[in-house]
């Protein structure tokens, strides 16, 4: 918009402005004002192209929208705006700590022990009133159990069947292609057993749940005392990283509650990450094979990549460093 | 004779010969690359995968 103003324009109004303030200075030293008014004709031609050249205007606009997209992303909010809420911040949650876990990393694949130990304390603890739908026996083999293993702990389950000759459904021990069993027949049983609240299902709950692993690893560790003035309902308990803060489900971890088979330690923490990590794998049993392929995919892009931009040069340099020649004709009209 | 004449002479005058060598190079480029990453996984991994605890928890294999 500045520079579509008359060049003149902004001169006049500068030179406006250093007249009446070299008459303000006149009368106290003179010498020093016709000094500066008669160096200023060269810098404020200077002065008035900085001002009138886009280049300028541009930086500056960019600097303010910068400036105030930095503010909001700090703050965020706009500032000198006012804003009023409804909601409390402990109505969102705390933010959940980013923990270092073993399968962060481009490269770093699930710790298998630990999605082992993990499935020992779903199996002992969290079984009893959340489910696993998605997940069956088969799956655990050559993650975290033997075939064997995983054959035997579904024979121990009983799942219906049928129907058989007589039309009866009947009940047969499980195979490995039964899925995970649910502790309640359905919504309605799990409400009513956990005073009007559904357990989920955790078979996605790290990809259901903003914060993933780090979320539910706080979520497990972080049960305290309600802070002074936080009412808590009867049978409810309190959780800073659970948006309201209130949560049905009581702190169930603690110290040596299960018996690891490898001798781990079964500390809260311990307990935790493990089971965390078995539900990191469950959410995304295709983990570790993506992160390879990625790799894989990565590297022949990249190279490839590389190579279309080699022979694009090469097809186009001669194109580019021709140099055209033009003779003109030669000019047989002017004899 | 120089090097690239011997290249053209044992790979691109013949299609078949060509054609042969194309395909064989993929394959073996195939299995090379993928051995290649795959030791590179197991090594960063190592101790961490399924493979490297299975040994304490299969019974006995016959």
């Amino acid at each position: 918009m500045l520079s579509r103003l008359p060049s003149g324009a902004l001169k006049q109004a500068s030179s406006a402005a250093r007249l009446t303030r070299a008459s303000a200075v006149s009368s106290s030293r003179s010498a020093s004002v016709r000094f500066a008014s008669s160096s200023s004709s060269t810098s404020s031609n200077a002065f008035e192209s900085f001002m009138n050249s886009r280049l300028t205007l541009a930086s500056a606009t960019l600097f303010t929208a910068g400036t105030v997209a930095w503010y909001a992303h700090l703050y965020g909010t706009l500032p000198f705006l006012g804003e009023a809420h409804a909601s409390h911040h402990s109505d969102e949650g705390l933010h959940p700590v980013a923990y270092p876990w073993s399968h962060n990393g481009f490269f770093d694949s699930f710790d298998h022990a630990s999605i082992r130990r993990g499935y020992q304390v779903y199996r002992e603890v969290c079984a009893a009133c959340h489910s696993l739908d998605r997940i069956a026996w088969r799956n655990l083999v050559g993650v975290s159990h033997t075939a064997d293993e995983a054959r035997v702990m579904a024979e121990e389950v009983e799942y219906p069947d049928g129907p058989n000759d007589d039309g009866e459904m009947f009940q047969r021990p499980g195979k490995l292609a039964d899925y995970m069993p649910a502790p309640y027949p359905n919504d309605e049983a799990a409400r009513a057993g956990n005073a009007g609240a559904l357990p989920p299902d955790l078979s996605l709950i790290v990809k259901a749940r903003h914060g993933g692993a780090d979320y539910i690893f706080s979520l497990l560790t972080g049960y305290i005392d309600p802070p002074a003035g936080v009412e808590i309902r009867e049978g409810m308990n309190y959780n800073p990283f659970f948006p309201g803060g209130a949560l049905s489900m009581a702190r169930v971890l603690f110290d040596g509650l299960v018996e690891y088979d490898d001798g781990t330690p079964a500390t809260t923490s311990q307990m935790a990450k493990d089971v965390v990590t078995f539900l990191n794998w469950a959410a995304e049993p295709e983990h570790d094979e993506r992160k390879k392929t990625g790799i894989k995919a990565v590297i022949l892009f990249s190279t490839l990549f590389v190579l279309s931009i080699y022979a694009k040069r090469f097809k186009w340099g001669p194109i580019k460093n021709r140099k055209i020649q033009y003779n003109p004709p030669a000019d047989k009209s002017g004899h | 004779m120089s090097l690239s004449t011997t290249i053209y002479n044992t790979f691109f005058k013949r299609n078949s010969i060509y054609v042969a060598s194309v395909f064989t190079a993929a394959f073996a480029f195939g299995i090379g690359f993928d051995s290649g990453v795959t030791t590179f996984w197991d090594t960063w991994n190592k101790g961490k995968q399924w493979k490297d605890i299975r040994h304490k928890y299969v019974q006995d294999e016959e």
